[in-house]
């Protein structure tokens, strides 16, 4: 199992990425300007503020050579995790739904919360159990997911929303306390919260890295 | 180049500078003739407060700078400790008052990119930083505007960076009304042999500048030379607050750590105060050579800035570095890989002179060793004042004997009320080390090795001050906040290593803050004999006093320790842990209620003295309660400070939500009235220790230290029952007293 883990000029938690991935195989660092995924099996676009997050959170990153690879990698159903930035970047690059908002509160917030595996069926949440709650940090100003109605109806449906915040968890105003969301294919998923940042106890919580752990053993399976 | 006759104008320039009438002439002297604009823009920053430490300087060196952990001491971009297993954790707190009173966000972001930048110079990288802020008191708009604007500007430079902010504190005193304080402490770690000085070596070698492009913020005193000297120009030249860009921070912080990695490098400096001037000097005096600049070489926001503004423009996130000529090829590499700007300037040169060119004109010539070394140095007229120069603080508390009522007015206080409000717009947990988060434990806790099962060793931190006591007693209470630092790490069973700090003051050429200035770096000095702790750099922010008088003498401190084991110290915090576990004081404290919290709140005018310290008693608690953590006997361990006894153990049931029954040991006689209890339910002293763990534990501690139990945990309320007025107050009440502080972020 190889992990690729994308780092764009002002990414700052692709070395957390690379650490929680190395728990379950190898990773590797793929830089925003080459286009050569190195054959991973998986591509983690991290958390940070690619580009300084100028213009607007993950818009400039969408256009770096390695995120032409990233959603080629994504259309050929290769599993691909955005965390927080990256998520961002993943909407911003139309590889996944709807779109992340100031918080509520406008203000940066870091917080462990609690966060519910809606939809277990996903290559990141294969060995959770449904209905599993993760206690796992979020740290950011722009994380609150936002997408229309109709939207989130048929996201709903086809099981599009992978995980929730626990009821009164929802740190940043998120429509329906939605806290990541997958592709309608269900192989590129991202979230709010840092997994990555949950795969230690002594840190604070392992809880997180089942996501990693699902990405390893579906890659084994297959 | 010309070098124009002394006149009355460039004397008067010079006054408007901050040179003093003598300290120009020696100027002239040094250089033997009168200077020109450019030099004496330059000298005028050097010789400054700031750079020269001139009021300062023979003070500080009465500070203990030797020990056995020390790798790199004070004189560097910072000092560093050794941690063991080959590795060093450079250190440093730095103020940035002034710009963050002027504009809060970005002087605190800056402040935090500049104290970064010094410590990624000496080839660390950057894991944490903390902070220490002081304001007005927040009843005042303007308090809670440069709050708001501090803590957005720390967390917007910090989180955008990647560098975790694990700590801090922050207090809130009428003297800092006009006067915030916003000290900023950053830790790197490094192998030691990646340990890298400034000291410019090797003639012929190249001068490299790399980062941001010069502009015109942050020149200082010099925008009067520029409306003045050179005649031609107006306000809107003068822009004097700099403005932090994070993101070209990470790009240069990663190259330079990548470049010192592949030991492409000859030295390192970071452009701090007095930009270029400063760093190239600085870099010239430590390597006993000569540099040549030119100005015209340099990357400029602004097409038309003249050389003097190009050589003390405070423009952020740039480094000056010495390459060799083989090696600029590979340097041009890393840095465009980056996308980090990288150009020569100048070289290196056997002149011992700071020579400035624009093009093949010589603008500037001046001895390096005139403009490091030569700044005179200035004895301070310290004294003691006949009375307390401080006003009594507003009253905002009747005096009461209930005990509920000042428990609740204690914990609802600006300077005990969480902090949560503020700490969590920090990233506290980027870079997976921090083991021990924010108001989780005393002190911060951040492993040093990733992934090791548990078996890492880690280090500990926490920055403290205390102006209010400082101002009661300059000596003990400066004692008080290094021993507090101390104990501070030892509650999560931590050995310091070393100390930084920054000495927060008024204007030293008053003799009452002479006097405050040196008592506290006295009893600094006697406190770090003590505990065998060195000074490994710091800073020095003094004139910060306005028309309404002096900021309270805040000298802060920041301290490193060593954790053999995170496990251990994952598992201990200040919140109680299991129901039945006995809680208990450990050490020998003598609290006291003047100049305590509950006397501010009371409106009670400041003492001149404060109780001494018992060194002896306080190392000796220290070093129980350290081993009893690092052993794993002890459950929780918090120190008693602000606010005294019945605060800590409230603070001990909110950071778990277990509730604590608390009654005297052994009842003999008629349970004691209010009176006499006070001082012991709300005074406050150094030295004193909240514990919690199994009898045998807590028995096993006593052997050591004297230990008194005073009750259990559990249950959801906080029961009293010490004296003849008992107190039952729920959590639930005590959480919303310690909250108030979300109001001021509402």
């Amino acid at each position: 199992m190889k992990f690729g883990v994308v780092r764009f000029p002002g990414s700052c938690d692709e070395v957390d990425a690379v650490l929680a991935c190395e728990q379950q195989g190898e990773a590797e660092i793929l830089w925003h300007g080459d286009r050569d995924l190195k054959g991973v099996d998986a591509v983690v676009v991290p958390g940070g503020f690619s580009y300084g997050d100028y213009l607007r959170v993950g818009a400039i990153a969408q256009f770096s050579p390695v995120m032409e690879s990233v959603a080629e990698f994504a259309r050929d159903g290769g599993p691909v995790l955005g965390i927080c930035n990256g998520f961002q970047v993943l909407c911003e690059a139309g590889l996944l739904p709807g779109a992340l908002l100031p918080n509520t509160e406008l203000r940066f917030l870091c917080r462990q919360v609690d966060v519910e595996v809606v939809n277990a069926g996903t290559p990141f949440t294969s060995v959770c159990e449904q209905g599993q709650v993760l206690s796992i940090p979020v740290k950011h100003t722009t994380g609150r997911y936002y997408a229309p109605d109709d939207t989130l109806a048929e996201m709903e449906a086809a099981g599009q929303v992978v995980f929730r915040y626990v009821e009164s968890w929802n740190p940043n105003g998120s429509v329906r306390d939605i806290a990541g969301v997958s592709n309608r294919a269900g192989n590129v998923v991202g979230l709010m919260p840092h997994p990555e940042h949950a795969v230690d106890p002594l840190t604070g919580s392992a809880d997180g890295a089942c996501l990693f752990a699902s990405a390893a053993a579906r890659a084994v399976a297959a | 180049m010309s070098a124009e006759a002394t006149s009355p104008a460039l004397r008067e320039e010079a006054r408007a500078l901050g040179l003093t009438d003598s300290e120009y002439d020696l100027v002239c002297a040094k250089l033997g003739r009168a200077p020109n604009g450019l030099e004496l823009a330059v000298f005028s920053l050097m010789w400054s407060e700031h750079c020269a430490y001139k009021h300062s300087k023979k003070l500080l060196r009465r500070l203990p700078v030797e020990g056995p952990h020390l790798l790199m001491g004070p004189g560097e971009n910072a000092g560093a400790v050794d941690v063991g297993d080959g590795l060093a954790i450079a250190f440093k707190v730095e103020s940035h008052n002034h710009p963050s009173a002027v504009e809060p966000f970005q002087g605190a972001a800056t402040g935090v990119g500049g104290i970064m930048r010094d410590i990624f110079a000496v080839g660390a990288r950057p894991i944490a930083v903390l902070d220490s802020l002081r304001f007005g008191e927040l009843d005042s708009s303007r308090s809670r505007y440069l709050l708001d604007g501090a803590v957005s500007g720390i967390g917007h430079y910090g989180n955008s960076i990647g560098v975790a902010t694990v700590g801090g504190e922050v207090y809130f005193e009428g003297p800092y009304e006009q006067n915030c304080l916003v000290n900023a402490m950053c830790l790197g770690i490094a192998p030691q042999e990646r340990l890298t000085r400034s000291a410019a070596a090797g003639v012929g070698n190249h001068l490299v500048l790399m980062g941001a492009r010069t502009g015109r913020d942050g020149i200082g005193g010099a925008s009067v030379l520029a409306s003045a000297e050179f005649g031609d120009d107006d306000a809107d030249k003068r822009p004097t607050v700099q403005i932090g860009d994070p993101f070209e921070e990470k790009k240069v912080m990663e190259a330079c750590l990548e470049l010192l990695d592949r030991e492409l490098l000859a030295s390192l400096q970071d452009l701090g105060a007095a930009g270029l001037s400063s760093s190239s000097s600085e870099m010239a005096s430590g390597g006993k050579v000569g540099l040549d600049i030119d100005v015209s070489k340099v990357p400029l926001r602004e097409a038309d800035m003249e050389p003097f503004e190009i050589m003390v423009s405070e423009s952020q996130e740039r480094m000056l570095a010495v390459v060799e000529p083989e090696r600029l090829a590979e340097v041009e590499a890393v840095c465009e890989r980056w996308e980090v700007r990288c150009t020569v300037i100048g070289s290196v040169t056997d002149t011992r002179h700071l020579r400035v060119f624009s093009g093949d004109e010589l603008v500037g010539d001046m001895p390096v060793e005139a403009l490091v070394d030569d700044c005179p140095l200035y004895d301070l007229a310290p004294e003691e004042p006949a009375e307390q120069i401080y006003p009594a603080p507003k009253r905002t508390l009747e005096p009461s004997e209930d005990i509920a009522e000042n428990l609740l007015a204690l914990l609802g206080s600006s300077n005990i009320a969480s902090r949560r409000p503020l700490f969590e717009q920090y990233d506290c947990i980027v870079q997976s080390r921090t083991v021990r988060r924010p108001e989780v434990a005393d002190a911060a806790v951040l492993q040093l090795a990733h992934d090791t099962g548990g078996g890492s060793t880690a280090i500990a931190v926490s920055i403290d001050g205390n102006g209010r006591r400082v101002a009661c007693d300059p000596y003990w209470g400066t004692v008080e906040a290094v021993l507090e630092c101390a104990s501070n790490l030892a509650c999560v069973g931590a050995e310091p290593l070393g100390l930084t700090n920054c000495l927060n003051f008024g204007n030293p050429e008053r003799p009452h803050i002479a006097w405050q200035l040196s008592q506290s770096v006295d009893g600094m000095t006697a406190a770090l004999n003590e505990l065998g702790v060195p000074v490994v750099g710091g800073n020095v922010s003094l004139y910060n006093q306005s028309g309404d008088g002096p900021i309270y003498p805040t000298p802060v401190v920041g301290m490193v320790g060593s954790i053999p084991n995170a496990e251990r110290a994952a598992a201990i915090g200040i919140g109680f842990r299991e129901e039945g576990h006995v809680i208990a004081m450990c050490g020998t404290p003598q609290p006291a209620l003047a100049g305590s919290e509950l006397a501010k709140l009371r409106g009670e005018p400041l003492p001149t003295s404060l109780p001494q310290a018992d060194f002896a008693a306080v190392k000796r608690a220290q070093d129980a309660v350290r081993n009893a953590v690092r052993a794993g006997d002890l459950a929780s361990a918090h120190d008693m400070a602000e606010g005294g006894f019945l605060v800590a153990i409230a603070e001990c049931c909110l950071a778990s939500g277990i509730g604590a029954k608390l009654a005297s040991p052994a009842n003999q006689g008629p349970p004691p009235s209010y009176a006499d209890l006070e001082p012991y339910l709300f005074g406050e002293a150094v030295g004193g220790f909240i514990v919690s763990g199994t009898r045998e534990a807590i028995d096993r501690l006593a052997k050591r230290v004297p230990t008194d139990i005073f009750g259990t945990v559990g249950g959801d309320s906080f029961e009293v029952d010490l004296g003849e007025q008992p107190v039952r107050l729920s959590l639930a009440i005590l959480r919303t007293a310690h909250d108030s502080l979300l109001a001021a972020f509402a």
